[in-house]
C-alpha cells in the first residue's frame, strides 16, 4: 500500500470535488458566465487612445484658412468640436467644468499672419489631468497643422520640392498598425480573467472544508496532503481550461483579434500559468482559517499584480524597481507570453525565458503549499 | 494487549494546559465511557490518540502503532467520529459513502455502500442531501461512515449530543452489537445513562485523569454518603443544610431531598441537627449514583483550579 500517493484516494477527492462544484450552480455558474462578461465589458470599453474628445473653437474669424484648419483638426478623429465658444472665458469654463478636453483658439489675425508669411499662431489648451487622454491627440497636431496649411495656400507641391533631400523618418508600427486597443488588452484579459477566478476559487477551497468542519474528517481518513492538494487543484484546471476556450472564441468572434503564432505553444503556457495560479490560491488557502481571510488575502494580491504587470499601463514605463516588483507576478510573464504569440507569432525560443519562469512559480507555490499544508489540527 | 495504551499525555493550548498527564488503557473489546464536564480535555485526548494532534508530552500506542510517528497506520484502521457532523453536506448519504469507501479504498465500493447502508437502516435515503437530514439521521450517517472500513477501534466523541431518546438507545445498541464482534470503543459523553452502558468509565476534569473503572468501582472509590429525606418543607429543609459542614450536595428528586457528603461523620451530624428543627422529616440512608459522583468531582476539581 502507498502512503504518499494513492491514484484511488485522489479520484475519491477528485469525484468529490465534482459533485459539489455542480451543485454550487452559482460559483458554476460565475466560473463561466464571468470571464465572458469581463471579456465583453472591458474588451469593448478600454481604449488607450481615446478618439473623438470633445472640444470647444474659439475663432472670431470665419476665413478659408481657419476653416481649413478646424476640418483638419476633425479629420485627425480625435477632435469633436461641439462647442463654439464666444470667448476665452467662456471656453475655460467650459474645461473648468470637464465638458472639454480641449479648447482651440484661433486668432482673429490668423488669416492675415498666414498670408503675410509672418508666423501664424493657434493654441491649442488640453486638458492634461489623465495624460493618456491628451497625448494621442496632441502628438499628431504639428504635422496635420502644417499641412493644412500648406494645403490651404495651394503651396503643397512647393512645399514637397522643398523638403527633398531632408531626413525622412520612417515608422512602422508593427503587430498592431492601427493601434487597435483590443489588440492589447484582449490577450491580456485571458491572463486576467485566469487569475481572477483561479486564485480565488482554490483560495477558498480548503479553508471552506475548515470551515464546514470537514476538514476534521478529511484529516482524520487516510488521505495524504498531495492527495488532497491535487484533489483540490485539478478539477479547477478543468475549469481554467474551459475559460481559455469561451476566452478564445471570443476574441475571435466578438473583436477579430489576430491570432498569428502557435495555438500549441499557447494553450501550453496556459497550462503552465493557470497550475502556477491554483497553486498560488491553494497556498494562501493553507495560511487563511477562513474563507474571509483567504477573500482578503486574494485581494491583496490583484491589486498590484493588475497594476505592475503591464495589463493596464505599459510594464516599460515604470521604474526600475517596480519592474523588478511586477516580476514576482506570474501574469507579468504571462501577458508577455500571450501577447507574443498571438500577436506578433512568438515562437518557443522567444518564449522560453517566460515560460521558464512560470514553471519556477509552479514548484515554488507546489513546495510552500505542502510544507505549509497541517496535515494534524495543532 | 491493549487496543490503547497511552501514558502521560500532555498538550497546552497557549499557557493553558487542556490535558494534564492523561494515562490511559483500554482492552480489546472493551467499550469504554470517557466523561467529564464541557472544556475538559475529552475531544483533545482523542484527537491525540487518533493522530490529529501531536501531544506535546507522553507516549503511547493505539492498536500497537506509535502515536507519534505512525499517525497514518492509525488512520487506516481507526474509525472516528466527530463530535460536529462533519461529512459533506452538499453531497447525499451515497455519496458521502461512496467518497469514505474510494479514500479507504474499499473495493468494490458499490458493495461495501451498499451493506453498509443496509446494516444501518439508510438504504432507502442513499439519494438525500446530508444538509436535510436531522440530528439522528446525521449521526447515524456519521457512524456508518466510520464504521464501513471495519476499523479494529472506535473513537467517538459525543456521538449522541442532541439525539432523541429513541436514536440514542438504538444507537447504542448498535455499539453493544459491533463490540460483540470484537470491536473497542471509546465514547465519550455527558449522560449518566450512557455512561452506565459502558464497561469502564474514565473521568477527565481540566485535563487531569480523576478516576477509571467500572461504574460500581467509580461510586465505590469516590466515598461518598449519601442520605435521602422526606416530608413536608423540603425548600426551607433544603436551605437549613445548604453550605453547613459535611454537606457538599443537597439537590431535590421529585419528592425527596438527596443530601450527599464525603465525611460520613460530620454529614451525620449535619442531618441531626436539620431534624431537630424539622420535625417531620425523616432520614434514610441512600443509594450514591454516578452522578452525584461526578458533580462531587466537578466542584471538587473547580477548587483545584482557584
Amino acid at each position: 500500500m502507498n502512503a504518499v500517493f494513492s491514484f484511488a484516494r485522489l479520484g475519491a477527492l477528485l469525484i468529490k470535488e465534482f459533485i459539489q462544484m455542480r451543485r454550487d450552480r452559482i460559483t458554476f455558474a460565475m466560473m463561466l458566465g464571468v470571464p465572458l462578461m469581463q471579456l465583453v465589458l472591458f474588451g469593448f470599453a478600454i481604449n488607450n487612445d481615446p478618439k473623438s474628445l470633445p472640444a470647444a473653437l474659439v475663432a472670431t474669424s470665419s476665413d478659408p484658412y481657419t476653416r481649413a484648419m478646424v476640418s483638419a483638426l476633425q479629420t485627425t478623429g480625435y477632435y469633436r468640436f461641439d462647442h463654439v465658444a464666444q470667448s476665452a472665458a467662456e471656453a475655460e469654463f467650459l474645461m473648468a467644468r470637464g465638458d472639454v478636453s480641449f479648447v482651440v483658439t484661433i486668432p482673429a489675425d490668423f488669416a492675415r499672419r498666414v498670408e503675410r508669411g509672418d508666423n501664424p499662431q493657434i493654441l491649442i489648451e488640453a486638458d492634461a489631468t489623465d495624460p493618456s487622454v491628451a497625448s494621442g491627440a496632441i502628438s499628431t497636431l504639428g504635422t496635420v497643422a502644417s499641412q493644412a496649411l500648406l494645403r490651404a495656400q495651394g503651396t503643397q507641391d512647393a512645399a514637397r520640392e522643398a523638403a527633398r533631400g531632408q531626413l525622412d523618418v520612417v515608422v512602422h508600427r508593427r503587430y498592431n498598425p492601427e493601434g487597435v486597443s483590443q489588440y492589447n488588452i484582449v490577450p491580456g484579459l485571458l491572463g486576467v480573467i485566469l487569475q481572477m477566478t483561479m486564485v480565488m476559487m482554490t483560495a477558498m477551497a480548503l479553508t471552506r472544508e475548515t470551515e464546514r468542519g470537514t476538514m476534521e474528517n478529511l484529516l482524520a481518513m487516510p488521505s495524504s496532503p498531495l492527495e488532497i492538494m491535487l484533489g483540490k487543484v485539478l478539477p479547477y484546471l478543468v475549469v481554467g481550461a474551459v475559460q481559455v476556450v469561451v476566452v478564445l472564441v471570443a476574441a475571435k468572434l466578438l473583436f477579430g483579434i489576430p491570432f498569428v503564432g502557435s495555438l500549441t505553444l499557447l494553450l501550453s503556457s496556459v497550462l503552465v500559468f493557470v497550475l502556477s495560479l491554483v497553486l498560488l490560491g491553494y497556498t494562501i488557502s493553507t495560511m487563511a482559517r477562513s474563507q474571509m481571510q483567504a477573500m482578503q488575502l486574494t485581494f491583496f494580491f490583484f491589486l498590484p499584480s493588475l497594476l505592475l504587470s503591464g495589463f493596464m499601463f505599459p510594464y516599460r514605463g515604470m521604474p526600475g524597481w517596480a519592474q523588478t516588483f511586477g516580476e514576482i507576478f506570474p501574469l507579468t510573464h504571462f501577458l508577455r507570453i500571450t501577447r507574443a504569440v498571438m500577436l506578433k507569432g512568438a515562437e518557443l525560443p522567444a518564449v522560453a525565458t517566460e515560460i521558464g519562469w512560470l514553471v519556477v512559480f509552479v514548484a515554488l507555490f507546489a513546495g510552500v503549499a505542502l510544507v505549509r499544508f497541517r496535515r494534524t489540527l495543532d | 494487549m491493549n487496543v490503547i495504551d497511552v501514558r502521560g499525555l500532555v498538550k497546552r493550548f497557549g499557557d493553558k494546559t487542556v490535558v494534564d498527564h492523561v494515562t490511559m488503557t483500554v482492552a480489546e473489546g472493551e467499550i469504554v465511557g470517557f466523561l467529564g464536564p464541557n472544556g475538559s480535555g475529552k475531544t483533545t485526548t482523542i484527537r491525540i490518540m487518533c493522530g490529529l494532534l501531536t501531544p506535546d508530552e507522553g507516549e503511547g500506542t493505539v492498536l500497537g502503532f506509535d502515536i507519534l510517528t505512525d499517525a497514518l497506520s492509525i488512520k487506516r484502521e481507526v474509525g472516528y467520529m466527530t463530535q460536529k457532523f462533519s461529512f459533506y453536506e452538499d453531497l447525499t448519504i451515497g455519496e458521502n459513502l461512496e467518497f469514505v469507501a474510494r479514500l479507504y479504498r474499499l473495493k468494490p465500493v458499490e458493495q461495501h455502500v451498499a451493506r453498509t447502508l443496509e446494516e444501518l437502516g439508510l438504504a432507502s435515503r442513499r439519494n438525500q442531501l446530508a444538509g436535510t437530514l436531522s440530528g439522528g439521521w446525521k449521526q447515524r450517517l456519521a457512524l456508518a461512515a466510520c464504521i464501513m472500513h471495519k476499523p479494529k477501534l472506535l473513537l467517538l466523541d459525543e456521538p449522541t449530543a442532541g439525539v432523541d431518546p429513541k436514536a440514542r438507545r438504538e444507537f447504542w445498541d448498535e455499539i453493544h452489537r459491533l463490540a460483540g464482534g470484537g470491536l473497542t470503543v471509546l465514547v465519550s459523553t455527558h449522560y449518566m445513562d450512557e455512561a452506565e452502558r459502558c464497561h469502564r468509565i474514565s473521568y477527565i476534569s481540566y485535563g487531569k485523569m480523576l478516576a477509571t473503572g467500572t461504574v460500581d468501582e467509580v461510586v465505590k472509590n469516590a466515598g461518598l454518603t449519601t442520605f435521602v429525606l422526606q416530608g413536608p418543607k423540603l425548600d426551607q429543609v433544603a436551605e437549613a443544610l445548604q453550605g453547613r459542614p459535611g454537606v457538599d450536595q443537597v439537590a431535590p428528586f421529585g419528592a425527596t431531598l438527596h443530601v450527599v457528603g464525603s465525611d460520613k461523620a460530620a454529614l451525620e451530624k449535619a442531618l441531626a441537627d436539620v431534624e431537630k428543627e424539622h420535625k417531620d422529616v425523616t432520614v434514610t440512608p441512600g443509594e450514591t449514583s454516578l452522578e452525584d459522583v461526578f458533580i462531587q468531582f466537578m466542584s471538587g476539581s473547580k477548587d483545584n483550579m482557584v
